[in-house]
């Protein structure tokens, strides 16, 4: 038990000295993030302003609230989004890089986890300035900090929205074990998530009966959950549904990886070399 | 009980047939051809605790297959294998703990980090005690004379101290079985010697078994006394090096030199003439005819130096190849 937890410490500490390798492309990336917020509230901001009448919301939201939704998915978003995981795996599989996980005694799901979570760590090490400057600079859209319930509520929903984002883009992977190339697959899978995880605009403004059915499928937990939870617009009984929705689709997805994995590598090692 | 036991191994692959062109393409969108591939058919072998054999054969011939199989990456079609008494496919760690595969071609290492940082690694993996594992490290980074390069990023390397981190990271564990895919593969002449004397030397000092497979007669002349040649998923010859020249190399190469540069006209009646620079000549004989020629050739000539060689080991491993190659179109034709 101790050497397990020995390995994947290792593993961790490895994967975050690799990370720290490409400073210039790490740093970039980590700021680039950032530019989209800045187009969304000009566009939002036209939008109200051409409203007539007096109240001006959409579905709900004031423009203020409707930049503040925008903030915290990008928030969700630095917690589930898994860049290149999907494609990393699917490459493993095509060339032969899998291997070493069929040879070494080594669990490959755990390592990639660990690794994808120091990925993570250290990006949360290195974004969390410029987040605070952005979140200090727009204070202003938010109504002021939630109850301390929210704020556990809000953490517990992005903690699983990782693990969530994680195990889902592992089975994407696994599709390469049955189809060597699988870019257009997880293209589309980019283009689904973005829209129906309420990254492009939250589900509550579109029409009948598309809230409800963004709300049933596991991709709202990416992004659109956390932040309802923190805005209160998810809250008592229907917030604890939500997440124990949550835990169940992670536990779902955790499965549904193994499972891939386990007939992928039969198929791989009676076909592929 | 054998260390390493196969029987009747047999390995076929289903591949896709893509035919030339953009209409070939469109009509592979809807019906797709497959092709049977039998990359090994049925092969059996043993090898004891301590050898340490060579697997030659062309491309394709199914050497690589043979390890993959033994390694537990692949699953067989038939037969069965045992290495150390597990079944490779089943790959248990128990299994997995006790022998290493390197491939010449594939990098095992972190690629932007240094070999160190990799062999860290090992050491959880396979949960090698701390001190041993600095000892076995520190032991064959001197040995492979790597020990200064230890902390430069993998990527940085040449491709022969690439080579030599493979091998550490390989060996940590103490592996029991090594199997070894073309580990001196687009290395230059020095590179290639180092790996051979530290392989030969770890081997003598150790005593684990090795399966080798080259294309370098180089690595196999300096490092195994058994060898097995694979063609065409087969086993056609298993036994010592020497013995593939009495089996194969019916031939012999007679040299001369001719006492003053009188080069006789009449050589090619003893043998087929190979080469005639005057006052040298060339002669390839078959191996029982050699005594007769040669008696011949001295009580009529006047010669200076004789000698008889057999051919370069390569021509005839080569030779083999290509006869086999024939053998199996010709019989499928």
């Amino acid at each position: 038990m101790f050497a397990r937890v020995n390995l994947y410490y290792t593993v961790l500490r490895i994967s975050i000295a690799e990370r720290l390798v490409y400073r210039v492309d790490f740093a970039l990336g980590t700021l680039m993030r950032f530019l989209p917020i800045v187009t969304q509230i000009f566009l939002w901001d036209a939008v109200f302003q051409g409203m007539s009448g007096g109240i001006k919301t959409i579905a709900g939201y004031n423009n203020h609230e409707m930049i503040a939704y925008y903030l915290l998915t990008m928030v969700g978003r630095a917690f589930s989004s898994m860049p290149g995981l999907a494609s990393s795996i699917a490459r493993d599989i095509r060339d032969g890089t899998i291997k070493k996980y069929l040879l070494q005694p080594i669990d490959m799901l755990s390592f990639i986890l660990m690794s994808r979570l120091a990925h993570k760590l250290v990006y949360y090490a290195v974004a969390v300035f410029p987040f605070a400057l952005v979140f200090w600079l727009c204070r202003d859209f938010f109504k002021g900090w939630p109850d301390a319930g929210t704020i556990l509520a809000f953490i517990a929903s992005l903690l699983m929205s990782f693990l969530l984002g994680f195990f889902m883009e592992a089975t994407l992977g696994m599709i390469g074990f049955w189809f060597l190339e699988v870019s257009s697959l997880l293209f589309v899978y980019m283009l689904v998530s973005f829209f129906f995880s309420g990254q492009m605009f939250p589900p509550d403004i579109m029409p009948y009966p598309w809230p409800q059915v963004l709300k049933i499928i596991p991709l709202q937990y990416l992004a659109y959950f956390p932040t309802a939870v923190f805005l209160q617009k998810v809250t008592g009984a229907e917030l604890a549904w939500g997440l124990a929705a949550e835990a169940f689709w992670v536990v779902f997805f955790f499965f549904s990886a193994r499972t891939m994995f386990h007939y992928g590598l039969k198929r791989y090692s009676a076909y592929g070399g | 009980m054998s260390l390493i036991e196969i029987t009747k191994l047999a390995k076929s692959y289903s591949v896709f047939q893509k035919k030339e062109g953009l209409g070939a393409s469109v009509r592979g969108l809807f019906s797709r051809s497959y092709k049977t591939i039998e990359a090994v058919r049925g092969i059996d072998l043993t090898v004891e605790a301590g050898e340490f054999v060579a697997f030659l054969g062309p491309n394709g011939a199914g050497k690589t297959t043979t390890l993959k199989l033994l390694s537990g990456v692949l699953t067989p079609t038939t037969g069965t294998a045992t290495v150390m008494g597990h079944v490779p496919w089943k790959r248990e760690n128990a299994y997995r703990r006790r022998f290493a595969l390197v491939m010449g071609q594939k990098n095992q290492l972190w690629w932007d980090l240094p070999a160190a940082e990799s062999f860290r690694l090992h050491q959880h993996i396979y949960n090698i005690d701390p001190q041993e594992f600095q000892k076995t490290r520190d032991g064959l980074a001197e040995m492979l004379d790597v020990a200064r390069l230890l902390s430069q990023p993998v990527r940085e390397l040449s491709l022969g101290e690439r080579m030599k981190m493979e091998l550490i990271a390989a060996l940590l564990h103490g592996p029991e079985v090594l199997f070894l895919d073309e580990p001196t593969i687009g290395l230059d002449v020095v590179a290639q010697h180092n790996i051979q004397t530290f392989l030969k030397q770890y081997q003598q000092d150790r005593k684990v078994t090795i399966l080798l497979t080259s294309h370098y007669m180089k690595d196999v002349m300096a490092l195994c006394r058994r060898v097995v040649i694979i063609a065409q998923g087969r086993i056609i010859y298993d036994g010592s090096l020497e013995g593939i020249l009495d089996r194969f190399g019916g031939l012999k190469v007679i040299s001369l030199l001719v006492a003053d540069g009188q080069m006789p006209d009449d050589l090619s009646r003893y043998g087929e003439v190979l080469k005639i620079e005057p006052p040298r000549a060339k002669l390839r004989v078959e191996r029982s005819k050699v005594t007769e020629v040669l008696a011949a050739i001295l009580s009529r000539y006047a010669i200076d130096d004789v000698s008889v060689e057999d051919p370069p080991l390569e021509e005839i491993i080569a030779k083999v190849f290509s006869d086999n190659r024939e053998e199996v179109v010709g019989g499928s034709s």
